[in-house]
């Protein structure tokens, strides 16, 4: 038991929520429009009460618990929801989840982007529910008489033994606030100033494993996307941008689709104007577009078709090609400071016994959700309401606020479930775009991209390219290590990650190239590349020094353990972690024992403050890597719900093995080479691995990201399991390039 | 614009378009149904996926003067209480991340056991292998349809 201060605002007591009612419940009016069943309808509270902003309690002992953080898919509806219930001590099976609405008053950090929302949320939810049992507590010891210490509870009743009383939460609730006359002042429970939090070890929903609580809706087609939301006199609005990264609007031959039918309006748009205050979230996107409105998306759709735009070209648009050229010269050329120097590399490297120098790159990536951006926005003189797939409400809100010139508080952001995210809706121009036209065609509208807008527009995972070298002494000690990555708007090296402090002399170098594509993060920025390249390159390390490559590394790690390079608090990472994955998947997947006749290939990396281990096997089919099995270890901490949690390790996995085998975005003249899902190969069913398991190294460590980090190792393992199958090492992504698929 | 009556769910509907509108763009727009979800337009994702009588259909390359009295089945009306053994397989499974591709991956599987209560483990591959999931769930996909299987085998 941890005693905590409370963070809760004290204005915060017991009281009849202004929610109260059951069709209320349900936060957007257009969820209304789902059919409750009879049984749903009367189990129903009659009453709400509003213990603190995280939760409401029913009259019957039901209670509502808000997930105050965007749901793209990493599943913290459901996670955030059960860290509160288990501090609150209620049965799993009566919690009912809401998404909560964009209230930093109440919340902290409501965005979903770097893994964080877990480890962030973690401390502030377990006292979210640790404040409402005390605060139960405290009115059943005042409603009984009896000292507090004496009050216990167990699944969403309160008890005190010595007297034999129990009541209900709901009951306790009730009785505090007086149900008799809700009108008057509420007997105040005041907030504690301190709350008991409880031992890991007393866990009830924490580490056991809990569906997903949208399941349910996703399996019977519910409206719960942005793209899903209707709302009466809604539009449809569509957008043109321009064909090439550069370009600026010229002129259009909007006369030539007004005509069409159902089409209302077309309109060139400057999303932000001059003078209006960014966010960082304002990064992406195309500020110069056309947009079309109209009455069906079907109708948006032909018309978008048949619209004429002529475009600005500058004289210098990018290629490629231009980029392979520009990223190989500027990993060339001298580099400016170091980013991290330990020892003396050059020194080192020429009086090694063996070098080895390696080169990796990376293409672009489009993100690629599933559901292509959209946003509905209601736009009018003094107040927006807008709505959709957002990671970043807080600051989606705050740039309307300058763009549409509204106050904050005139603002409503609403979050909907994200058909994926990936990063790419952290950039919330889109939302910028649906309230900018809005308030042009004075008309509730819907804004949704084709999959073409959404494919050729950006915000897209920079291209890469990273240099290793590497020294051993006679005894196969490696005794110099340097890195030099660059990247497009992106400068890619994590300096102080592993191998530092491993190595006598270290060297990392970084430096970026400025682009006219849009450039964001994308699933585990930077690591995404860095990890497959650093750990294929590990391996050929490894392989010089004729060293098994588990062996190899976790010699490293102990190195980092015992006698670290440079000060210990630098590196970011913690070497024992480390090499405990490294062990539990050797340990797991049998790496001494097994010949199955399958390729194997091992990985290991650290990012989003969690640690990763892999081992693949594969098989080929002509030039394409047929993965068997994928055997994974990982230590994020206490794991939340571990069927959910093996799910994001799943989708990681696959994600990374997609990405690095097949997919890349190309460009010529600035203009996408791949537009839809016809020329941008994402893996499919057939292609993913046969079987994935997954391990997690149990040490009670408070909770760390998990959404991110099973993707980058995983195109290590599959790059050293390929050097095992064919002989050769593949070192430019996609490994494999369409035109060139056998098999 | 013309009127075209249509069986969905079992429910005739009767509506005003444009003939070449797809049945994707009919549900979503026309009726509200939007539960078949919108993923590329080209019929290369399987986002979109309905029945057609008994085929699994991409909805965004199927203009709505096409169907004519063939019976559609989109997945608010796979089953009455969502309790088909594919939607019970895939919440026991918990299959779904973001969700999005679900309801066409949930159709496609209804259609492929309909046919081939058995699949092989290719064959399930095959079926699937037009419904792209980016958030990568396809083994749990394969564990659910097979779970399905296995319930209808022994029902």
């Amino acid at each position: 038991m941890t005693l905590v201060k409370t963070k809760i605002g004290r204005r915060s007591f017991i009281r009849t929520s202004a929610l109260a009612g059951g069709g209320m419940m349900v936060g957007f009016s257009w969820l209304a429009s789902c059919k409750m069943t009879p049984e749903e309808v009367n189990s129903l509270p009659k009453e709400w009460f509003d213990i603190n902003g995280f939760l409401k309690i029913g009259d019957n002992g039901l209670v509502t618990i808000m997930s105050p953080n965007p749901e793209i898919g990493q599943n913290v509806k459901t996670a955030m929801p059960m860290i509160v219930a288990d501090e609150l001590d209620v049965d799993w099976k009566n919690v009912i989840v809401e998404q909560a609405p964009l209230n930093l008053d109440v919340f902290q950090r409501q965005l979903a982007g770097g893994s964080q929302s877990i480890r962030a949320g973690w401390e502030g939810l377990r006292m979210a529910g640790a404040t409402a049992r005390k605060m139960l507590r405290q009115a059943a010891a005042k409603a009984w008489e009896v000292p507090l210490e004496e009050v216990t509870t167990s699944n969403g009743t309160l008890y005190h033994k010595a007297s034999n009383k129990s009541a209900g939460y709901g009951e306790m609730a009730s009785a505090a606030v007086g149900v008799a006359s809700p009108n008057d002042p509420p007997e105040n429970i005041e907030v504690p100033e301190e709350v008991e939090l409880k031992d890991i070890n007393d866990f009830t929903i924490i580490g056991t494993d809990r569906l997903n609580v949208d399941g349910p809706k996703i399996v019977t087609g519910k409206p719960l996307f942005g793209i899903d939301v209707q709302e009466e006199g809604m539009l449809t609005a569509m957008i043109v941008h321009p064909e090439a990264f550069g370009q600026t609007f010229k002129s259009m031959d909007a006369e030539s689709i007004k005509s069409m039918p159902g089409i209302i309006d077309v309109f060139p748009v400057d999303v932000y104007p001059e003078g209006v205050e960014k966010q960082w979230s304002d990064g992406g996107g195309i500020p110069q577009l056309v947009a079309i409105v109209g009455e069906s998306t079907w109708q948006c759709m032909q018309a978008k078709k048949a619209l004429k735009v002529e475009w600005e070209s500058p004289s210098n648009l990018e290629s490629t090609e231009s980029y392979e050229d520009d990223l190989a010269k500027l990993l060339d050329a001298p580099a400016k400071e170091p980013a991290r120097s330990d020892g003396d590399f050059n020194k080192a490297i020429k009086g090694a016994a063996k070098v080895i120098e390696r080169t990796y790159s990376a293409p672009f990536l489009a993100h690629n959700t599933m559901e292509p951006m959209n946003f509905f926005a209601n736009v009018t003189a003094d107040k927006a309401e807008v709505k959709g797939p957002i990671q970043t409400p807080e600051f989606l809100e705050k740039t309307l606020s300058s763009v549409l010139g509204l106050p904050i508080d005139k603002i409503d952001v609403g979050m909907t479930r994200m058909g994926g995210g990936f990063g790419r809706r952290l950039y919330g121009h889109f939302g910028v775009e649906a309230a900018v036209i809005s308030k042009k065609v004075q008309a509730p509208i819907k804004l949704v991209y084709t999959r073409e807008d959404d494919m050729t527009q950006g915000t897209y995972r920079p291209a890469y390219k990273v240099r290793f070298k590497a020294g051993l002494d006679k005894d196969n000690n490696l005794i110099a290590w340097s890195v030099k990555g660059v990247g497009t708007n992106d400068d890619l090296v994590f300096e102080n990650r592993f191998p530092a402090g491993a190595v006598d002399n270290y060297l990392a170098e970084k430096t970026s190239l400025q682009t006219k594509i849009t450039t964001g993060a994308w699933r585990a920025p930077r690591s995404n590349f860095m990890a497959g390249a650093e750990q294929s390159f590990m391996d050929e390390v490894a392989e010089l020094a004729g060293k098994d490559p588990i062996e190899f590394r976790l010699e490293l790690f102990d190195r980092a353990i015992k006698d670290p390079v440079g000060p210990p608090e630098k590196n970011d990472y913690d070497p024992e972690r480390y090499a405990g994955v490294l062990k539990l998947v050797k340990e797991k997947a049998n790496w001494d024992g097994l010949d199955n006749g399958k390729a194997r290939g091992v990985s290991a990396y650290y990012c989003h403050n969690s640690y990763v281990a892999q081992v693949l096997d594969l098989t080929m089919d002509g030039n394409k890597p047929m993965v068997e099995k994928v055997v994974c270890a990982v230590d994020c901490g206490i794991v939340i719900n571990p069927i959910s949690a093996k799910n994001q390790i799943e989708g990681g996995i696959i994600d990374g093995i997609g990405h690095a085998t097949y997919s890349q975005m190309t460009f010529e003249n600035g203009v996408p080479q791949q537009q839809n899902f016809d020329s941008y190969h994402l893996i499919r069913n057939s292609e993913a691995p046969k079987q994935i398991e997954s391990y997690f190294v149990d040490n009670g460590i408070d909770p760390t990201g998990l959404g991110e980090p099973s993707l980058p190792p995983v195109i290590g393992a599959l790059a050293n399991a390929m050097y095992k199958a064919t002989g050769k090492r593949v070192y430019n992504q996609p490994f494999i390039l369409e035109k060139e698929i056998v098999g | 614009m013309a009127a075209f009556s249509l069986k969905i769910n079992g429910t005739q509907h009767e509506i005003n378009v444009d003939p070449t509108t797809p049945m994707l763009w009919v549900l979503r727009d026309h009726l509200h149904m939007v539960g078949t979800k919108y993923g590329c337009g080209i019929a290369q994702c399987g986002a979109c996926t309905i029945h057609l009588g008994d085929n699994a259909v991409r909805s965004c390359q199927l203009p709505v003067s096409s169907v004519g009295d063939q019976e559609i089945t989109t997945i608010e009306g796979l089953s009455e209480n969502g309790d088909h053994p594919v939607q019970k397989a895939w919440l026991e499974v918990d299959v779904p991340q973001c969700g999005y591709c679900q309801a066409g991956q949930i159709m496609t599987a209804s259609a492929l056991l309909k046919k081939n209560p058995n699949p092989s483990d290719t064959e399930i591959e095959n079926a699937m292998n037009g419904n792209i999931c980016r958030c990568g769930t396809y083994t749990r996909i394969r564990k659910a349809i097979k779970m399905a299987a296995n319930t209808n085998q022994n029902s």
